[in-house]
């Protein structure tokens, strides 16, 4: 349970990790919190040549709010993006999400970036970027890019980056006043991956009903899914119990979790209906206008 | 290269120039070369929480650092928390509600729970258990710890109230 060896670099701004990570490319591997590489390496799962610690990018730990867009660095950690009052007020579901993750020492070493690069199936930071259309910001000594996240999550921890990049920020849209949001999760034990995990907003029309709906579930594949179907359907339903056991059940449907023999795929089918159904209703309620 | 590399650490205030290895883990760095044991080690891979030390006041655990990555930062153990000999509440709270046995996973458990109690200063049962899920303990079934938590809580609000 020790790592292998490595080398170990610690460049100062992010101009230099690039120019390390563009001569080191496959034998080198970037060095965040350290609370998913450190155990791999202490598993020798995995053994780098070379460890560029990236602690010292001060540039990449920032929370940005406009109008639009809240964009947050890619080595914020997981405490502040879960306490900090701008992330609370424009977008509290990926708060409420950061506040689930691991425990409290996890939280405060655990950065953004390096969840997403990670990309556990069941990670709470992936499966809120594809809820909302989040962008990842990558680059390189070469170039800049911007991908959707739905596009660089593409399996169990395999993401659209190159050997030479970095992902240096996450770009979420912000959340409107008026839509409504829920984050729900079962685990057996606290601080333990979700088995399954739902992100969701809604907005309510004039008459009340349900309008855009963006539905996401984690835990049930190899990469949080939206589940479009129920999205399309949902749209112009009363917001009211009925709907919300509807479309639960239709969620339930429309995923295929793999059989596991501690985990039934129909036990978690049934997770799915339960966890989707607490969203909703804290959706609708955060939609109710005050009369 | 892979070879050891010079650091300084600084540790519950003092600094250490040391020759290290950069794949030695913090943990055994304070164990083995400074003589630390106070630091313990279960599970090295994040679980278990008997690693925890405080990095610049946050917890952290030193079984997933690396010592080369501590130069600069003030590193905080167990060995630091009580004053001149004297118990923190939260300290004399555990030993008084009986909230540890062995007290392998204690260290890590105080070093979380000072800082902690910090950010919540009032806290009930449910939010005591939360975060006490980042401490594994195979002795106490858990109930006493929460028990010395919320005393050590009211304690410290009553301190800081006076
Ligand atoms: C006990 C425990 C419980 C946990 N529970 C949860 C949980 O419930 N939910 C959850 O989502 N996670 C959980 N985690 C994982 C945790 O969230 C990690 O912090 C996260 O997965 C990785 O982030 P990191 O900053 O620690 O990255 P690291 O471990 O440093 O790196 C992870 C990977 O990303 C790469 N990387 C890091 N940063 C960048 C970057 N900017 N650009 C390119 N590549 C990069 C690294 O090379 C490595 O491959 C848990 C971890 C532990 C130890
Ligand atoms: S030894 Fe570090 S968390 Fe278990
Ligand atoms: S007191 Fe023995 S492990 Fe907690």
């Amino acid at each position: 349970m020790k790592p292998a060896s490595f080398t170990y670099h610690r460049p100062g701004c992010l101009d230099d990790a690039l120019g390390l990570m563009a001569t080191l490319g496959v034998t080198a591997k970037p060095l965040a919190g350290g609370q998913s590489l450190g155990p791999m390496m202490n598993m020798r799962l995995a053994r780098p040549e070379h460890v560029v610690d990236l602690n010292d990018l001060l540039e990449l730990d920032f929370v940005r709010v406009t109008d639009a867009v809240v964009e947050i660095g890619a080595l914020t950690r997981h405490h502040r993006v879960a306490t900090d009052p701008e992330i609370a007020r424009a977008l509290p579901l990926l708060a409420k999400a950061a506040q689930s993750i691991g425990h409290y020492a996890i939280r405060q070493r655990g950065t953004l970036g390096g969840s997403l690069v990670h990309a556990d199936p069941a990670a709470q930071y992936a499966l809120v970027a594809i809820t909302l259309d989040a962008e990842v910001v990558i680059r390189s000594a070469r170039t800049t890019r911007v991908v959707p996240a739905v596009d660089f999550v593409q399996s169990i921890m395999t993401v659209d980056l190159a050997p030479d990049e970095l992902v240096t920020a996450v770009r979420f849209r912000r959340l409107a006043p008026a839509e409504g949001w829920g984050f729900e999760m079962f685990s057996r034990r606290h601080g333990d991956f979700a088995l399954v995990s739902v992100a969701l907003t809604l907005r309510r029309d004039g008459h009340g009903a349900i309008s855009n709906l963006r539905l996401g579930v984690g835990g049930v594949g190899p990469v949080p899914e939206r589940l479009a179907v129920v999205e399309r359907d949902a749209c112009r339903l009363a917001a009211d119990v009925g709907t919300i056991a509807v479309l639960a059940r239709q969620a339930a449907d429309n995923v295929t979790p793999e059989d596991d023999p501690q985990v039934p795929a129909n036990y978690r089918r049934e997770l799915v209906e339960a966890v989707t159904a607490r969203a909703l209703t804290a959706a609708v309620l955060k939609t109710e206008s005050p009369s | 290269m892979t070879e050891p590399v010079s650091i300084s650490l600084t540790v519950n205030g003092a600094t250490h120039d040391l020759v290290v290895a950069p794949r030695k883990t913090l943990a055994d760095v304070l164990r083995e070369d400074l003589g630390l044991t106070g630091t313990h080690v279960g599970c090295e891979h994040g679980v278990c929480g008997a690693c925890t030390i405080l990095i610049d006041g946050a917890p952290a655990r030193a079984c997933l650092t690396y010592a080369v990555q501590m130069e600069g930062h003030e590193l905080t153990t167990i060995e630091a928390v009580a004053k001149s000999g004297e118990l923190t509440p939260l300290q004399r709270a555990l030993t008084q509600v009986h909230g540890l046995q062995c007290g392998f996973c204690t260290p890590g458990i105080v070093l979380t729970f000072e800082v902690w109690l910090r950010d919540n200063p009032d806290p009930d049962e449910a939010g005591v258990r939360e975060a006490l899920s980042g401490n594994i303990c195979r002795c106490t079934g858990y109930q006493n710890i929460v028990k010395a938590v919320l005393a050590a809580a009211a304690e410290m609000r009553r301190g800081a109230g006076a």
